[in-house]
């Protein structure tokens, strides 16, 4: 196997992932019509939107009626996260996460490996922050987590172009790096909290062979939802969970071959 | 006994749990509640054309820009924080880019959302006005506008798109000199839209004609005024129901002065 098919979901992920906000700026900038908009709500290809079913929700909590053009953006987005690809747009959309990885990478590199000495925190926190945005849109009458996402934050400042907030970044940069491993994305974010949570029936699945896994656990210390991979060393199967974001980190770093994607 | 046993934990348990929960709940809640709430109250933010009303529109707005795409301006912006407005909505600022009123008010054309409403900036006919629009309204700073000295100004009343109806000039004899006049720019809050293009292109450091949202600005009179000599505002007269009529009244009028009733009666 060449060094570079070890990251070539990796490579294909930062791709998709640069490629989005590039049309996202460029609809601003010079008006493309490919994807306008950011990743609350796009419209694409100047036809139809995409709307992210969380700021939806939020949205209705403050008891606002959505159109039908938000109404068909949302249906989309959950038909084709929750039912085909799973938790994906936090692997291969998100621009936070290309952050969160560089500081789980760090950590790997050795800046911090050991366990968390300072907090723990479940993995069902995104859950509850879900649960208290959509409580505190009601109450406060404005979509309440939208106003600290910093996804919204990072993402309008690199499309509209008044610059990335270096200090919502960073917080998070330094959470993930010396407080807890994978923190934010992980164990924090709603957003992937939201699709973890509708994701469970989709088509596209990591499949283990346990016959060829020699239990090297290669996969587990690059997972950043590690819990998801459960059944490796035990018994061959799919990776089920809708915690999983089929970031296929898992099958590139695998030496024996014992993990690959598979599509129903 | 056996159902005990199954359920694993008790119900003391259960109820420690659901209230840690909730107490960490609020622990996290109340600081994020504070940081929304001051960030909502932004109140003399000026929302593009076409805009609900400030509390509808922080509600509605999904915060997607494309509004702010559509401006050939650059007028609109995206909030950021720490902005005066709402973390990613939409808002100008008259004194960099006012809103030079398109006619085809591409951003209220863009809104996936209604929170820019088409109705608002339209006319009965459903083709779109930008007149009619309420972004705010224009106010003087009559102690440091120019015109106000004596000295001519009139660059407000120039820049307006809406010459001589939202902007007049009043003229006066300059009383100082006794050989002048001056001429003294004046808002029609009914027509002004609130654009900023006075706020844009008056001379002063710090503009002395600004605009303001309308929330602000304007006062408010209660209905029972009515102006008596405007046939159209008298005719709210006729809906309402405490319309006495003369004759059914019982007594007399002197009578009723001299009905000292309870008055007198010290119970």
């Amino acid at each position: 196997m060449s060094n570079l098919s070890k990251y070539r979901f990796l490579l294909l992920r930062r791709i998709v992932q640069v490629t989005i906000l590039v049309l996202f700026w460029g609809a601003n900038r010079y008006g493309w019509k490919v994807l306008a908009g950011n990743l609350s709500t796009a419209k694409v290809l100047d036809s139809f939107y995409l709307a992210d079913p969380l700021a939806v929700l939020q949205i209705l909590a403050t008891g606002t009626i959505i159109t039908l053009d938000i109404l068909i953006g949302v249906l989309i987005i959950v038909f084709f996260y929750g039912l085909i690809t799973g938790r994906i747009f936090c692997s291969w959309v998100c621009p936070v996460n290309i952050v969160t990885d560089s500081a789980a990478w760090l950590r790997k590199k050795g800046y911090r490996e050991k366990g968390n000495k300072y907090l723990k925190l479940s993995r069902s926190t995104r859950y509850y922050v879900l649960v208290l945005a959509l409580i505190l849109s009601l109450i406060l009458g404005v979509a309440a987590y939208e106003v600290i996402n910093p996804i919204g934050i990072t993402v309008r400042g690199i499309v509209f172009g008044f610059g990335v907030s270096a200090t919502v970044l960073l917080l998070i940069f330094l959470f993930d790096l010396l407080v807890l491993k994978n923190g934010f994305c992980g164990h924090i974010c709603p957003v992937g909290g939201f699709y973890s949570l509708i994701s469970k029936f989709r088509l596209l699945k990591v499949h283990l062979e346990n016959d060829k896994c020699t239990s090297c656990m290669d996969c587990k210390t690059v997972c950043p939802e590690v819990q998801v991979l459960g059944i490796v060393g035990k018994k061959s199967g799919d990776i089920s969970q809708g915690a999983c974001t089929n970031c296929g980190r898992c099958i590139e770093v695998c030496e024996d071959d014992a993990l690959r994607f598979k599509f129903f | 006994m056996e159902n005990k046993d199954s359920s694993k934990i008790s119900r003391g348990d259960l109820l420690k749990g659901l209230v840690k929960k909730g107490g960490l709940m609020m622990l996290g809640g109340l600081p994020w509640a504070a940081y929304v709430e001051e960030n909502k109250e932004e109140e003399f933010v000026l929302r593009p054309p076409g805009a609900v009303d400030e509390k509808k529109f922080v509600e509605s707005c999904i915060k997607c820009g494309i509004c702010v795409e559509e401006c050939p301006y650059d007028t609109l912006k995206l909030a950021k924080p720490g902005d005066d407005a709402l973390t990613g909505t939409p808002f100008f600022t008259p004194r960099d880019i006012p809103c030079y009123m398109c006619t085809d008010i591409p951003c209220v054309e863009a809104c996936p959302t209604d929170s820019l409403l088409k109705d608002l900036v339209s006319d009965d006919n459903d083709k779109y006005n930008i007149e009619k629009a309420e972004m705010g309204v224009a106010v003087i700073d009559r102690k440091n506008c120019l015109a106000y000295w004596g000295i001519r100004c009139d660059a407000c009343y120039r820049a307006c798109p809406l010459l001589d109806e939202a902007i007049v000039l009043n003229f006066e004899r300059n009383k100082r000199t006794g050989k002048h006049a001056m001429m003294k720019p004046e808002v029609n809050a009914d027509i002004c839209t609130g654009c900023g293009m006075c706020e844009h292109a008056c001379i002063t450091e710090k503009a002395s004609i600004f605009v303001l949202p309308r929330e602000k600005a304007l006062g408010k009179v209660n209905d029972d005024y009515i102006k008596g000599w405007d046939k159209e505002d008298e005719s709210r007269l006729d809906s309402t129901n405490i319309y006495i009529d003369k004759n059914q009244v019982e007594k007399s009028t002197l009578d009723y002065l001299n009905d000292t009733g309870s008055l007198l009666n010290d119970e």
